[in-house]
């Protein structure tokens, strides 16, 4: 049953509409200001110490471009359509790229004004292709994709067990999170950790960590409890 | 931290201005091509052209990367090497549409070589650039790419071996080929040849410090060093304790010199002259079939008749130069021990890692034709001579 964003049943979140996914990509834009440092300093550990700043510097242009007065998507597929393209324009790096894409993967699927549960789970398993089909990186790779796969997992599952879109984004980030943190005992076989060997081992991944906190901040718009 | 500079945030495009300042023959372009208000993702989202428009007919080199190694690539930019590069953020790949606008810019109708050292963001923003080109644009494009560093392994494991110092002599060569006229599928040809026959190693004495983040990105104890590393401050395969340029040469050119394209002419039954290495493979015993899977595609290091290299002692940032010629001579004396004749040399910082103390070492196997390219007349900031 498709009850609009603030739902009969008092609680329930059946659909996503385009303002609660501008206050998503403003949480994620706030998330990854505040876990700059973070991001870094796991960065720094097994590549160039840039994730943070990056994604900083792409958030921060992504709010401008969609910030402005003029701006008025008409469905929730363009607004993130034009976050993809303005981090495959400004960030650089491989996460330009790869979030970029998913965004856009996204962006594709999402036709409407408002998305409800099945539609976000397909559109979130185009992200997740999107990214494994441009960085070539699978489960276990020590990569974004450790984050991304499970989490996009938990949350069809989720929706299918009859979960509304908070339920699902918080299963979301549990996935995320956990996938994230199972990085660290990981040997790197893509992106730039890759070239450590054995040293990367210890260290969890900067971009299943930036991908856990993207989940975090939808869950926290779609049901700021918890 | 202590560096020369403004604001972390403006430092490419500060440095990038100064450039543009010193070097008139040189053009940096910025600008917000996609209309939004901002400058685009990179060093203000440009790139650096030659002033002079690219001649009729000319083949246009076009490289780009992360900020951070000057003076690669736009001290390579000018007559003999590159038409164009596209400068990311501090070891930040540059974004797509820097280096379309750079192809389109310096497009002659030729089409253009993209010379992108492999490393993951290189290579992905890279290659939506070169899709934009052919697709929207119509550019014709080839991609040349670089992974001349032997601390990684080539493998399915890894993101491939990483793009070094070889991207010099990629961009030298086949920017001199260009430069005489010949068709882009030769140029592109070309680069990858010296690819293949190109290997490289670096040693670390200390980190270096980016400048949004403000600290080494590692620490090393003052009796060790960091061995195997890239040019982006990551760590690198091992460390171990301070050894002495002696030994840290001979590390270094071990490394290089197991890898197949410097096996010894008289191992190979292929006399030709013919470069093929598939057919030193079969014969050598040190042979590493990485070298014939390797990512450029289908290119063949030279291979046979005496062993001639150009050598290049490379300072990483922060090393003197006297203790760069002080590694030379080590190089000097193991080459010769092994038979490898030094038909070229450069000494100097050319492909550097911001403030890192270290040292890259850079062997590319020649043939006559490579090494007259070499030769030919270059005048760009960093490389200049034969005008």
């Amino acid at each position: 049953m498709n009850t609009g964003s603030h739902g009969a049943g008092a609680d329930r979140v059946d659909t996503l509409d385009i303002p609660t996914t501008r206050a998503w990509i403003d949480a994620v834009a706030r998330a990854v200001t505040a876990h700059r440092d973070e991001l870094t300093e796991l960065d720094a550990a097994i590549g160039d110490a840039d994730h943070g700043a990056n994604l900083q510097r792409g958030f921060a242009a992504v709010e401008t471009a969609i910030g402005g007065l003029g701006y008025a998507p008409e469905t929730v597929g363009q607004l993130l359509g034009k976050v993809g393209m303005t981090l495959i324009s400004k960030v650089g790096g491989a996460s330009g790229p790869l979030y970029g894409s998913a965004f856009r993967a996204l962006g594709r699927q999402l036709t409407t004004p408002e998305a409800d549960g099945h539609q976000l789970t397909l559109a979130l398993q185009a992200g997740l292709d999107a990214v494994r089909a441009l960085g070539g990186a699978t489960t276990g790779d020590k990569t974004m994709v450790d984050a991304l796969a499970p989490a996009v997992a938990a949350f069809g599952e989720a929706i299918t067990a009859g979960g509304d879109l908070g339920a699902a984004a918080h299963a979301a980030v549990d996935a995320a999170e956990a996938g994230a943190r199972a990085t660290t005992p990981l040997q790197a076989r893509k992106g730039r950790a890759s070239y450590l060997g054995e040293r990367s081992i210890g260290h969890q991944d900067p971009g299943a960590t930036s991908t856990a906190l993207i989940f975090a901040a939808l869950a926290e718009v779609l049901q700021p409890h918890g | 931290m202590k560096k020369f500079l403004n604001t972390p945030d403006s430092y490419v495009a500060d440095s990038l201005a100064g450039f543009a300042a010193a070097h008139p023959l040189l053009t940096v372009v910025t600008g917000d091509r996609d209309g939004d208000g901002d400058s685009d993702g990179g060093g203000g989202g440009g790139f650096v052209r030659r002033t002079t428009p690219t001649r009729a007919g000319k083949v246009a080199l076009v490289s780009g990367g992360g900020s951070g190694h000057e003076p690669l690539h736009a001290g390579f930019v000018g007559v003999g090497m590159l038409d164009a590069v596209c400068p990311g953020e501090v070891f930040t790949s540059p974004v797509p549409g820097q280096m379309l606008a750079a192809a389109q810019a310096v497009d002659s109708g030729a089409g253009v070589v993209f010379v992108v050292k492999n490393y993951t963001g290189d290579v992905l923003n890279f290659q939506m650039a070169a899709e934009l080109a052919v697709g929207d644009a119509g550019i014709a494009v080839e991609t040349v790419l670089v992974d001349d560093d032997v601390a990684v392994q080539d493998s399915t494991w890894t993101a491939g071996r990483r793009g070094t110092g070889a991207t010099l002599m990629v961009e030298k060569i086949a920017g001199a080929l260009a430069e005489r006229g010949a068709k882009l599928e030769a140029v592109a040809e070309m680069g990858r040849r010296v690819n293949a026959s190109a290997r490289s190693f670096a040693v670390a004495l200390t980190a270096c410090t980016t400048p949004a983040n403000g600290k080494p990105g590692f620490l090393l104890p003052d009796d060790e060093m960091e061995v195997g590393v890239g040019i982006h401050g990551e760590p690198g395969r091992r460390r171990e304790k301070l050894a002495t340029a002696r030994e840290v040469a001979e590390l270094a050119l071990d490394a290089i010199l197991a890898e197949s394209v410097f096996a010894d002419a008289a191992a190979t039954l292929d006399a030709s002259g013919a470069a093929d290495a598939a057919a030193t493979l079969d014969t050598s015993g040190a042979a590493d079939a990485a070298v014939t899977l390797d990512a450029a595609g289908a290119a063949g290091a030279v291979g046979a008749g005496p062993v001639e290299v150009i050598a290049m002692v490379n300072g990483l940032g922060a090393t003197p130069l006297s203790e760069l010629y002080i590694l030379f001579n080590e190089v000097s004396r193991v080459l010769a021990g092994r038979g490898v004749t030094i038909a070229r040399s450069l000494v100097g910082n050319y492909v550097t890692s911001l403030d890192m103390a270290g040292a890259s070492f850079t062997l590319c196997r020649v043939d006559d034709e490579m090494l007259e390219l070499w030769d030919a007349p270059v005048n760009t900031p960093a490389l200049r001579w034969g005008l």
